[in-house]
């Protein structure tokens, strides 16, 4: 638990963060609330000698409302998307899969940026981006490029991001009409045994729009376009939820793990699945 | 004059004695991180030691290359077999009679074993050294399913000893066969199950788990080699049991040893053994002349100190149509990991697993235990337990379920049908036990009252309704348990540890204005005893709680004792502090009627004071005995008010309980809802109630953890699949559910002040309950038995097995 001998630098612009990755290459990580990467380097899974930490780097904070568009800042830590009065109005899905993460202490350093970034399959957020449909800005040596939540991750640990680049913001459209973030874990500070995010608006009886996005059940969040199309268009009867469970479920492919085997992992799936868009479509 | 007295009452409630929910008095540093734990030990110029680990289950140890870590700037010393061989340190005995490699000698046995132990000047460096230690190893087939263990061709573990048929508990049939341990009738339990009505038949498997205290293991070994003495400071529930030990292996005289258990952060058994930490940092302090520090990590405190349980135990119940049992069988196959290094009473290789009757007049019984060798790490400690006492609750308890189940009958009915009566304690039980008081019908009523538990039992049926109507995915579960346990180990003339007989003791100075220090030969981990036993002096001398100061584990200044494990302390320490302030109280008494001018039978004992009798405004409080004692001469009797007593318990204690659970179960996520938890614990006379509160809300939550998901899990291969608590479930103040405590006072007839002993009850009792609640819930779908620990997807496991998800 003891990790081996690593320099700390904190620069306190984006750009010189990106001059000392893009310096020392694979030998150097970017280091936000810790809280996935320090245990990683304690148990000396991560073998990296420059840690270049971004707690120092101003503009990378902070939630911002434009219109519909919303845009968070990657160093904005969980504690603060869910405390965010306006935030929790605008798109209040986000909150509502926050306060699910791990419990206040790691919530109160661990940030936006680290988790969806990290691409680690058992992280929320980039499932929840996914169903919001985020863009992500990347700032690398050669300047700025986004990414949609929905093509960033690769596989496990794998993401559209190059290793000299730096996500410094997400944004997204404010949501209207019903969500729900639905997870099933084993304890407080457990990741996902299954979670599924849901978005449904209607329009009249009819849905007229829906997202719906997994976690923990593959190695890359799964944003599930067979579910979302048997749900648009339709009454949202109880055979149409069944058919957008079903398709989400198929979209899964789980594996096994200390919770549990695939079979029930899938089972597990279509519980939480089914239970979030029965939630969303409430609130809708 | 007499009005002057304060009443009795007044004077017995400044005591603080038995009775009072006195608050704890350690809680005063341990709230403020004050405390002074193994890890806040820093000696000048301490060296740090960190083990290298075999990452395989089996294997042989072909090499060892220590020069890379040796070149490491501040690296002191790698010590390997080869360094401690000359010493004869390579191997140490453990409690059970078997030895156990201190670092890898040839090969390894299970993963996490201790292969290098590097000294080096701070952790950090000691840990970049580990890294650079290369270790050649070639790998063996790993032995994980104890069943296999004598199957032909099944590796051979332990080839020091295998072609040694004779064992340290008799014969061994196979080299990866430990020992078989008998008790009771054979041949007239098995004619009694094959003649009787009705037969109940099963496997209760109790997993493998571990007490995981917050605070790991830890040592800081200091020699002094101008006088010769070594220090060890260390994280021992037994400090003068390992001086003892410490000084036989190493061949250091007693005396020149000196063992101090600081502070410790829970010890549940797991801080019992002796561990190849401790033995390395001795030697290396040794060998540097330095003092060394050795902490584990949570990893390496999960994987290589001691585990629990893991007991397979195959059972048969009999009984008459009407429910009245007629015999108990069991065989178990015990997993004992790579080493026999349990920590039970020496002639109980199975710890009092034999206490399996339970709460039950079981007229015939018969128990087998076998132990075997496995590619798992050693233990088999008592986890909040007396030795195997949980392992036998949970087997009787999960058998009466199973044979109301072949009865069809009510499960709560079935216990009382069979319960040990009143007026049959003191009891003889089939496997040879002597209850010593009993008064189960009374608790058991009282439960199922405060449950109201025949209208829990229609709520169940209405729901059980509702779910075939398709209205729920819920059922509803009502665990029962009736417990009894065998604490308070015991007897010299039945038990001991590594033959130290399992007495215990208190020493007790009265200081001449009053107040008093009482030092005793256990230790507490969290259990409080500085609090209580001050209590139970506080009645005895009638000195006030709050004016005695009590120590224990340094074994340079306290009594001899065999430390703090199977809820001894109170039936054995405790027990031995009463009879010392008896000691105490006897001298004061010639003193107070020296002073009152009184023949010694002519005063009385009030409280606090001795008074003439039949003229109490004529007395001598124990401050002015206390005094007079150190300032003036008593003829005929010596100055000073000490005292010491070794007490050798008659017989042990058997606290009981009766514990009711009841869930709501999800059967399509798993989850089960812990809807209601009471539990009534009888523990004798009840000395601190809060604390009793405290140490049962505790043991439950860790029966509720151990049952409902913690498990120390290893894959086909022998690796550790629940090595961090990201998977070695630790349950929050979210998932621990609310309890409802309760009691009825039944005495122990032998000890001085009745008490029995709580700490464990409830991870006893618990279990049981949990387990008992979740099977019941399945109850009327043909459920019979499903192993533990009853996570998300097992429970899931046995609905879908059972045919209750659509498919
Ligand atoms: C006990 C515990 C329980 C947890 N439970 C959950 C849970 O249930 N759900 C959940 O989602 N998470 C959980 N987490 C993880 C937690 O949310 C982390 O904080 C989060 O995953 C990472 O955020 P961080 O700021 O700590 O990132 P760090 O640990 O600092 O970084 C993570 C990775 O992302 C990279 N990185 C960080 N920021 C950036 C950036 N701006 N640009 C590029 N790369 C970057 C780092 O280099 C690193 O590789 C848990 C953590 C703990 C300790």
């Amino acid at each position: 638990m003891i990790p081996a001998a690593f320099n700390y630098h904190r620069p306190d612009t984006i750009e010189g963060a990106v001059k000392l990755i893009n310096e020392f290459g694979d030998e150097a990580r970017v280091v936000a609330g810790g809280h996935s990467l320090i245990p990683m380097m304690k148990l000396r899974m991560t073998g990296l000698s420059h840690l270049v930490d971004l707690q120092g780097i101003g503009g990378l904070k902070g939630i911002s409302v434009d219109g519909d568009t919303i845009t968070i800042g990657a160093m904005t830590t969980q504690h603060e998307l869910i405390v965010h009065k306006q935030l929790s109005s605008r798109a209040p899905i986000i909150a509502e899969a926050a306060l699910q993460i791990a419990d206040p202490q790691v919530r109160y350093v661990g940030t936006i940026g680290g988790n969806v970034a990290n691409g680690d399959p058992g992280n929320d957020m980039p499932g929840l981006m996914q169903c919001l449909d985020a863009i992500y800005s990347l700032q690398g040596p050669s300047g700025q490029r986004s990414v949609p939540a929905r093509t960033f991750y690769e596989a496990a640990y794998f993401t559209e991001r190059e290793e000299d680049e730096i996500l410094t913001s997400i944004s997204f459209q404010a949501t209207g009409g019903g969500y729900a973030y639905e997870k099933q874990k084993r304890k407080i500070g457990d990741y996902a045994t299954a979670a599924a995010g849901v978005l449904i608006e209607k329009d009249g009886d009819k849905c007229s729009a829906a997202s719906i996005a997994l976690t923990n059940l593959a190695d890359t969040p799964i944003y599930c376009e067979a579910a979302v199309a048997a749900l648009v268009g339709t009454a949202l009867d109880p055979g149409d939820v069944g058919a957008a469970v079903k398709a989400a479920v198929d979209a899964s492919d789980p594996s096994e793990d200390n919770r549990g085997p695939i079979e029930f992992k899938k089972h597990i799936a279509g519980v939480v699945i089914r239970c979030a868009i029965e939630r969303a479509i409430e609130r809708a | 004059m007499n009005e002057m007295i304060p009443p009795k009452a007044e004077r017995s409630a400044a005591l603080k004695g038995l009775g009072t929910s006195r608050k704890r008095v350690e809680d005063a540093r341990f709230t403020q991180g004050k405390g002074n734990f193994i890890d806040d030990l820093k000696l000048p110029g301490m060296l740090f030691g960190d083990f290298v680990r075999s990452p395989y289950p089996h294997a042989y140890v072909k090499s060892i290359n220590t020069d890379a870590a040796l070149a490491v700037p501040g690296v002191v010393a790698v010590l390997t077999a080869a360094d401690l061989e000359p010493l004869g340190l390579h191997w140490m005995p453990t409690l059970a009679g078997d030895k156990q490699m201190v670092l890898a000698d040839g090969k390894v046995l299970f993963q996490g074993q201790e292969v290098a132990f590097v000294v080096a000047s701070d952790r950090y460096v000691a840990a970049d050294a580990v890294e650079l230690v290369e270790v050649d190893y070639e790998e063996l087939p790993a032995l994980v399913d104890p069943f296999k263990a004598e199957i032909k061709g099944a590796p051979i573990l332990r080839e020091d000893i295998a072609d040694n048929l004779e064992g340290a508990h008799g014969a061994r049939r196979h080299p990866n066969h430990i020992f078989t341990w008998e008790s009771g009738e054979k041949e007239q339990t098995e004619a009694a199950i094959g003649e009787a009505e009705i037969v109940a038949e099963e496997m209760i498997y109790y997993h493998r788990t571990h007490p995981c205290p917050l605070e790991t293991c830890g040592a800081v070994a200091s020699m002094d080699k101008v006088n010769g003495k070594l220090t060890l400071h260390g994280t021992f529930q037994a400090p003068h049991a390992v001086r003892t030990v410490a000084s036989l292996i190493s061949g250091i005289a007693e005396h020149n040893i000196r063992v101090i258990s600081p502070d410790i952060g829970g010890g549940f058994g797991n801080k019992v053994g002796v561990y190849p930490g401790y033995v390395c940092s001795i030697v290396a302090s040794i060998v540097t002349g330095k003092p060394v520090k050795w902490i584990e990590d949570r990893i390496e405190n999960l994987t290589s100190t001691a585990f629990a349980r893991d007991y397979w135990m195959q059972g048969k119940i009999s009984a008459t149509k009407e429910g009245k049992i007629t015999g108990l069988w069991c065989h178990t196959t015990a997993d004992h990991g790579a080493f026999d290094a349990c920590a039970d009473p020496t002639k109980f290789p199975a710890g009092f697993m034999n206490i399996c009757t339970g709460s039950y007049d079981i007229p015939t019984a018969y128990l087998c235990v076998d132990g075997i060798y496995t590619n798992k790490a050693p233990g088999g400690v008592a986890y909040r337990c007396s030795f195997r006492v949980t392992e036998a609750a949970y087997f009787i308890e999960r058998m009466i379920e199973m044979l109301a189940i072949k009865l069809k009958m009510d499960a709560a009915e079935l216990r009382r049908i069979n319960f040990i009566k009143k007026e049959q304690f003191p009891y003889q039980s089939a496997l040879g036990w002597e209850y010593d008081s009993g008064d189960y019908h009374t608790a058991w009523e009282k439960a199922l009252e405060a449950v109201n538990y025949t209208e829990l039992r229609k709520e169940q049926t209405q729901r059980l309704e509702d779910f075939k109507a398709g209205a729920t995915r819920s059922l509803m579960g009502i665990g029962l348990c009736h417990f009894t346990e065998i604490v308070g180990a015991g007897p010299v003339k039945n038990c001991d540890i590594l033959g130290l007989g399992m007495f215990d003791s208190c020493e007790i100075r009265i200081h001449p204005t009053g107040s008093a220090i009482a030092r005793l030969g256990t230790i507490s981990q969290g259990q409080g005893h500085a609090t209580t036993f001050a209590q139970i002096l506080a009645s005895e001398i009638g000195i006030p709680a709050d004016d005695i100061t009590l120590e224990e584990g340094d074994t340079d200044t306290a009594p001899y004792g065999l430390g703090t494990y199977g809820s001894r302390s109170t039936p054995v320490a405790g027990a031995a502090t009463a009879m010392a302030g008896r000691k105490i109280r006897a001298k004061a008494q010639m003193i107070a009627a020296y002073l009152l001018e009184v023949h010694d039978d002519d005063v009385e004992w009030d409280v606090d004071r001795f008074a003439v009798k039949g003229a109490p405004e004529r007395f001598k409080t124990m401050k002015e005995i206390a005094f007079a004692s150190y300032s003036q001469e008593i003829p005929g009797v010596e100055p000073g008010l000490e005292a010491v007593s070794y007490y050798d318990p008659p017989n042990m204690t058997y606290p009981f309980g009766a514990y009711i659970c009841v869930m709501d179960i999800n059967v399509d996520t798993g989850i089960a809802d812990i809807r209601t938890f009471y539990a009534l614990d009888d523990c004798g006379t009840r000395i601190n109630p809060m604390i009793i509160e405290g140490q049962v809300h505790g043991g439950l939550t860790e029966a509720f953890a151990i049952s409902m998901g913690q498990e120390l899990a290893y894959d086909d291969m022998g690796n550790v699949k629940t090595g961090s608590l990201m998977d070695f479930f630790i349950p929050t103040s979210w998932e621990t559910p609310n309890y409802i405590t309760d009691f009825t006072t039944t005495p122990s007839p032998h000890h001085p002040i009745g008490a029995k002993g709580v700490g464990e009850s409830p991870n006893v009792g618990g279990v049981p309950a949990f387990s008992n609640a979740v099977h019941d819930a399945f109850r009327s779908f043909g459920l019979t038995q499903s192993h533990m620990p009853h996570d998300h997807w097992r429970i899931w496991k046995i609905a879908n097995d059972l045919g209750l998800h659509d498919k």
